[in-house]
């Protein structure tokens, strides 16, 4: 392997490590309020791409489609919240977790049937003339990806750290009954969390889809591989989703170049067992809580 | 006031579920069709018991985008035979059945048509999937199947008896694209990057099996999932092994993604690509990259590829009939059914009878039967129909088809 070459791995691992990096963080805020693993994670982020697109197609300016598909996705992460989390509140994180995958299948049904089964694809936000770095190139687009990556990461610090709801969001994630005594509105943090986290995926929809085209069925993939990146850098914390989304990606482009494409995710997954085992918090994970 | 809030919420969400649908969904400019039958010259009216045909095809589901026209067709037959004066002197009546793209659900429908409307003959169906899931049966009970779906198993692997194809099968594209890559490019490395899905891999597949023959090597093989983000590092690979050509196996959206990846990486070596690609979702996906990607396909696809004066005759006919019927022109697929009635009521008109034995006997004899997509020659042992001579090799320019041989 030439060091061309090898440079151009990591670019693509950089390109498709940003798209896990942000669909993981997506799980990571639902995960923090409530310990719910968002099944319907991938079928979010595919629901922003959709959405830009079909408002891009409507004669809506690139910039206006990706306000709009952020906030129309975080209102339906909000209504998905009300009609199909709460009510299932008393019956414990289990049931909750079973009615996002039921939720992910809604996603992807509705979306076929509204806007077809075809794959679609959006303009790149700043043109598609390749960065030449070394011997190897970059879209500007994974630019765009990386920067929006760092900004999310690093708001998201801010606020878990410095802001006092930031705190309260924390608080419930360790103790949702210890939380709800210090007078903090659990059912605030919850539908706050999932605005949070529609309005993030529907972002990184809309990012992704001058790249990779969206297609109803595209959210499957990427939930199973920012679902992998989670758990690699660690469930709950966002600067674990990215760090574990980024070596996905990198190690995923190598083991490309070094064994071949169809072995990628058998590299990719052996990696994950093997940090589980030795780091069953994941690479970036908070000591284990025990709750009683 | 807890459950207020939340019914408040769920109207607000179905209200914007609805805009949505209603500005985006609705969009499509309303086509209004021209009332005009392409009526035959006045023949003898059919009279007597109707030949019941039953058809299964995919009208909704995954396959709808190729099964709705496929049923156009069927209907659109069914009238067109009927006012020619039927077959056998009798007037005939098609029974379709949706398998909304579910192989279970086909086998459910082809037992229902062969026990309670006991069809002579069965046209099954638009996916591979459910068309050898009917032929377990059609084999099993000795009934007549055109098929309208490409995967090689249909024909290739017994019982192939009672079961005949119309469309180019998988096989004959891999065979067309290898010669154009041998005979007119005169290369000979070739690399391979394939879709992970039963299309691309059985294709990748073929590919190897073939290779040596076509006077080809592969120096290099890859593989993708059908929803990858980034093909760059599978590129990478290929262009470390200095391929003359790259050949793309599989359905949208890979093969536009690695179009636009090659370009990034700046490859300019020649794209080829599967009949997988032989729509205008590639087109529009791919944007400039497309541009220069060549691919074997039917000859439906570029009409003015059809040289065989029979051919092009039957063509505009089909195109016309169909275009007045439906207000817009037919697909491939659409092809495939009206290739599948056609020759299934010449075989019962030849055969002067609905037996199924007759029927097989007359199938097995039709040769010379012109098509849109060519010319077919069956046989006991050939159910196919077509050969590779009978695809075009189109080449994508100025963001359309363009023959190339």
């Amino acid at each position: 392997m030439s060091f061309d070459q090898f440079l151009q791995y990591i670019f693509s691992g950089i390109t498709s490590g940003a798209i896990y990096a942000l669909t993981a963080i997506g799980f990571t805020l639902v995960f923090n309020a409530t310990q719910i693993i968002n099944f319907s994670q991938g079928q979010l982020v595919m629901l922003g791409g959709m959405t830009a697109v079909a408002l891009h197609g409507a004669g809506v300016p690139l910039w206006g489609c990706f306000f709009a598909a952020v906030a129309i996705v975080a209102l339906l992460a909000v209504g998905f919240e009300r009609v199909a989390i709460r009510p299932l509140l008393r019956k414990g994180v289990l049931a909750q977790i079973i009615a996002t995958v039921g939720a992910s299948f809604v996603f992807e049904t509705a979306v076929m049937l509204i806007w077809g089964r075809d794959a679609v694809g959006l303009p790149a936000f700043s043109g598609e003339e390749p960065l030449k770095v070394g011997g190897a190139t970059i879209v500007p687009q994974t630019l765009w990806i990386v920067g929006l990556t760092l900004v999310i990461v690093v708001a998201l610090q801010f606020f878990y750290r410095r802001s006092m709801f930031g705190k309260a969001v924390r608080a419930c994630a360790v103790d949702p009954v210890a939380a709800r005594l210090q007078g903090i509105s659990y059912s605030r943090v919850v539908i706050f969390s999932f605005a949070l986290t529609g309005a993030i995926s529907a972002a990184a929809g809309v990012m992704i889809t001058p790249i990779s085209f969206m297609s109803y069925h595209s959210g499957s993939l990427l939930g199973l591989k920012g679902f992998a990146a989670a758990t690699l850098g660690g469930l709950g914390n966002p600067v674990g989703a990215v760090v574990g989304g980024f070596a996905l990606g990198i190690v995923e482009a190598l083991g490309v170049g070094v064994v071949s494409a169809g072995y990628k995710d058998a590299i990719a997954f052996v990696i994950l067992l093997l940090v589980l085992f030795l780091r069953p918090v994941g690479l970036l994970g908070a000591k284990v809580v025990v709750r009683q | 006031m807890k459950k207020v809030s939340r019914v408040s919420l769920l109207v607000l969400v179905l209200l914007i579920g609805l805009l949505a649908v209603l500005a985006l969904g609705c969009g499509g400019e309303t086509t209004t069709t021209t009332a005009g039958e392409v009526t035959s010259t006045s023949v003898a009216q059919p009279t007597g018991e109707p030949v019941v045909i039953g058809a299964i095809v995919a009208a909704t589901g995954p396959g709808a985008a190729l099964g709705e026209q496929e049923r156009n067709v069927l209907q659109m037959m069914e009238t067109q035979i009927n006012n020619a004066g039927g077959v056998l002197g009798r007037p005939v009546k098609i029974v379709i059945e949706d398998d909304k793209s579910d192989p279970k659900e086909a086998v459910t429908a082809a037992n229902r048509l062969i026990d309670q409307e006991k069809v002579v003959a069965i046209i099954a169906a638009t996916t591979s999937s459910s068309t050898l899931a009917v032929k377990e049966i059609t084999a099993a009970k000795g009934l007549p199947q055109m098929a309208m779906a490409a995967a090689n198993a249909i024909t290739d692997t017994a019982p192939m008896e009672w079961i005949w194809r119309t469309p180019q099968k998988d096989a004959m594209a891999v065979a067309r694209a290898l010669t154009y890559i041998s005979g007119t490019l005169k290369l000979k490395k070739i690399a391979v990057l394939h879709d992970e899905n039963a299309f691309g891999s059985s294709g990748a597949a073929e590919i190897e099996k073939t290779v040596a023959s076509a006077g080809l090597e592969i120096v290099a093989k890859e593989s993708y999932k059908t929803d990858e983000t980034d093909l760059t590092a599978q590129l990478t690979k290929i262009r470390g092994a200095n391929p003359e050509v790259l050949v793309v196996w599989g359905t949208n959206p890979g093969p536009a993604l690695a179009a636009k990846n090659m370009k990034q990486l700046g490859m300019e070596i020649p794209y080829i690509g599967s009949h997988g690609i032989a729509n205008k979702t590639f087109i529009d996906l791919a944007g400039e990259a497309a541009e220069g990607v060549v691919f074997p396909a039917g000859r439906l696809l570029v009409p003015s590829s059809i040289t065989n004066p029979d051919q092009k005759a039957i063509t505009d006919l089909f195109i016309k009939q169909y275009t007045v019927d439906f207000g817009s022109s037919p697909n491939t697929f659409a092809g495939y059914a009206f290739e599948a009635i056609t020759l299934l009521v010449n075989a019962i008109s030849k055969a002067g009878s609905t037996e199924p034995a007759a029927i097989q006997t007359a199938l097995n004899a039709t040769t010379g039967f012109v098509g849109p997509d060519g010319v077919y020659n069956y046989s006991p042992t050939n159910h196919d129909g077509l050969t590779a001579e009978d695809m075009i090799i189109v080449k994508i320019q100025g963001g359309t088809w363009v023959l190339v041989e």
